[in-house]
């Protein structure tokens, strides 16, 4: 029985170790090519960390291109569609999860069927449709369709949150004398924070990846983001491999921090002990 | 403190009509027991009252003051829900606070407030702690103090105990009981459980599919039930019922069972000769001397010790029939049994189930 357990936890240990390998593995590739100076790229052959390392490809992304402006446009970008969606898809969630009304059920409906197309049908029209706006080639622009994308999953996210939270909290705090809002506020929210964390995390990273609107809205540096700006190092004759990864390994930092920052929020059990059973 | 008066109450949900008309008036500084059957409407009642639930008909009064329209942080009650419902981000003191600091209290009378409640309940040294590190017993007891510490108009419970051992759940009970007693406050408590009902009652008020049965203090409703859902529903183990017709002679009074025998009664009874009627005796009333003029035989199915006395179960004519002793010898009785039925313990009930009026017998003739 003992021998039994020991083995299986070797085992379930082993497997997630695989499964960490195989996850990082790409991402220590990155790091490794940007390290790597231009002359060993293709000399060395397959290894696993190069014979001399060196930070020009970071000091010329750095110094030399526009990576920059594209870390910061992806910046004000990412933040800005992560908050506002939250922010929404928070009240519109706790709306789903704990009112009734007229039309519930198609409001429903009508989200879930906004996440069945694919987004490449809507490129053109949304472009049509924002171009006359003065929203084309601008920061505003992609924020506001990054946000009308995210938030029918992020509401979804949230509802689900909040339906984990038992509806007696709420009326116990409005029968101690507080009012729909301030129960939403002082006893829901405080324990919604995880699912908060993780609805920003996951807007975040999803804003600050996309590639497929901001290559088609954006055109010309000022306003491209990171991701499309990764393309400039692709050039007609040649793929400039150090910097490119140079660049990927500075846009993993933000989200990097980013969930760092959050993750003392998305540990479970916040809500343990409220109700029994 | 307060008086709390529900008139014509009725409830629907979408085309569900949940409570048909219900009539409560509760005074101040009374201890009224809801008991009923599970989905019979106790905590639709208790949360229309609490304001959680709107009144679709009717009118709940709190101190003579109409509250329909009230939301439930302006009726100025506290109510202690079945999984306790505390919040799980304060700790005990927080918990027990917040009503008190939402409503601005100054900061003294809250530390005088929470500290009294705790010292009530035997607290102090959890104030500190977050629920989760509470045990069930200790977490119903901060529900009981968040609900104190307000000194609110009434109380309400809603199976406050059901998630409690039996030995913590007595416990509880006798606490209940006390700080009812000290504090004296109205309050109005959801039970499954007979013994909670019986004990901590001023009066019962049992419930049966949205309707009210029977308002009375516990012994009026275990002595006289006012029909054959309170006789059965009050009382453990429950109360036997046998079908019968009413026989009314010179004199005497009976009942006629389907076999021929005749079950003495102690009075007459506003019924018309050979009604039929249902016989209602409780279990520890059946007497098991032999002998005795209308006595029955029956078959002993089950023999059930339960230390303090002994439940028969019985076949008397195919229907089951239970008997509670507390005489050691039923513990081996034989295949047979004679059981008599004391008249003063016979309750008698008409075809509709209602509890069937006594009238004088005309004794003799002229
Ligand atoms: N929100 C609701 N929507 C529809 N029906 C409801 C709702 N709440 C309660 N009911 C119904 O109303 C009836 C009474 O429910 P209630 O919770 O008051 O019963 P109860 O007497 O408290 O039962 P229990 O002893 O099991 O707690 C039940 O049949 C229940 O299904
Ligand atoms: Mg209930």
């Amino acid at each position: 029985m003992n021998n039994y357990s020991t083995f299986g936890t070797a085992l379930h240990r082993l497997a997630i170790l695989c499964y960490v390998l195989f996850a990082l593995f790409p991402l220590f590739w990155l790091l490794k090519v940007s390290v790597t100076p231009n002359d060993l790229l293709y000399s060395e052959g397959v290894r696993m960390w190069p014979s001399r390392m060196s930070f020009e490809h970071f000091r010329f992304v750095l110094a030399h291109s526009a990576f920059p402006v594209f870390f910061r446009n992806s910046m004000i970008v990412a933040g800005a569609t992560a908050v506002i969606v939250t922010l929404l898809a928070s009240l519109s969630g706790y709306a789903l999860s704990r009112f009734t009304f007229r039309g519930k059920y198609w409001l429903v409906a009508l989200m879930l069927l906004t996440q069945m197309f694919p987004l490449v049908m809507l490129v053109a029209p949304i472009f049509k449709m924002l171009s006359p706006l003065g929203l084309t080639n601008s920061l505003t622009g992609l924020v506001v369709v990054y946000t009308a994308f995210n938030i029918p999953f992020a509401t979804f996210l949230m509802q689900s949150f909040f339906d984990g939270i038992p509806k007696e909290l709420e009326e116990a705090a409005k029968i101690d004398g507080a009012t729909q809002f301030m129960a939403f506020r002082q006893i829901v929210l405080p324990l919604t924070l995880p699912g908060i964390a993780a609805t920003l995390g996951f807007v975040f990273t999803a804003a600050w990846s996309e590639l497929l609107f901001a290559l088609m809205l954006i055109s010309g540096n000022s306003a491209a983001t990171f991701p499309v700006g990764l393309l400039t190092f692709v050039s007609k004759f040649s793929v400039d491999f150090g910097q490119m990864m140079a660049a990927g390994v500075l846009a993993l930092i933000p989200a990097c921090l980013f969930f760092l920052f959050i993750q003392r929020y998305l540990v479970q059990g916040l809500t343990a002990g409220a109700v029994k059973g | 403190m307060a008086s709390i008066d529900i008139r014509n109450v009725r409830k629907n949900f979408g085309i569900v009509s949940v409570l048909h008309g219900v009539d409560l008036s509760i005074e101040n500084g009374e201890f009224v027991v809801l008991v009923g059957p599970s989905g019979c409407g106790k905590s639709t009642l208790l949360r229309m009252i609490a304001g959680l639930e709107e009144v679709t008909e009717g009118e709940i009064r709190i101190d003579g003051m109409r509250v329909n329209e009230r939301a439930p942080k302006d009726r100025d009650i506290a109510m202690v829900f079945q999984s306790y419902a505390l919040y799980p981000h304060m700790n005990v003191a927080e918990n027990m606070s917040y009503g008190l600091r939402i409503r601005k209290a100054a900061r003294e009378k809250i530390t005088a407030a929470v500290s009294n409640a705790a010292r009530k309940l035997e607290l102090q040294p959890l104030l500190a702690r977050r629920p989760k590190a509470l045990s069930g017993g200790q977490r119903q007891r901060v529900a009981m103090g968040r609900a104190i510490v307000r000194q609110p108009k009434a109380f309400l419970f809603d199976e406050p105990l059901s998630n409690l051992d039996a030995r913590l759940r007595e416990q509880m009970r006798a606490e209940i009981k006390k700080l009812h007693r000290d504090l004296g406050a109205t309050s109005i408590y959801v039970t499954h459980d007979q013994i909670e009902a019986m004990t901590l009652a001023d009066r019962i008020v049992a419930m049966h599919e949205g309707v009210v049965q029977q308002v009375g203090s516990p012994l009026q409703l275990y002595d006289r039930p006012a029909n054959l859902f309170v006789a059965g529903f009050i009382g453990s183990p429950a109360m036997n019922f046998l079908s019968a017709r009413y026989e009314v002679g010179a004199g005497t009074a009976g009942a006629r069972l389907p076999d021929g025998t005749l079950i003495g009664l102690s009075s007459g009874y506003q019924l018309e000769e050979g009604a039929a009627v249902t016989l209602g005796i409780r279990p520890e009333h059946v007497e098991m001397s032999p002998g005795s003029e209308s006595s029955l035989r029956a078959t002993v199915d089950l023999i059930e010790p339960t230390g303090f006395g002994i439940i028969l179960h019985l076949g008397l004519h195919g229907l089951p029939f239970n008997v509670f002793t507390l005489e050691r010898a039923a513990l081996t009785a034989g295949p047979t049994v004679t059981v008599a039925f004391p008249p003063q313990h016979l309750h008698l009930f008409d075809e509709t189930g209602m509890r069937a009026l006594e009238s004088s017998l005309q004794k003799g003739k002229g």
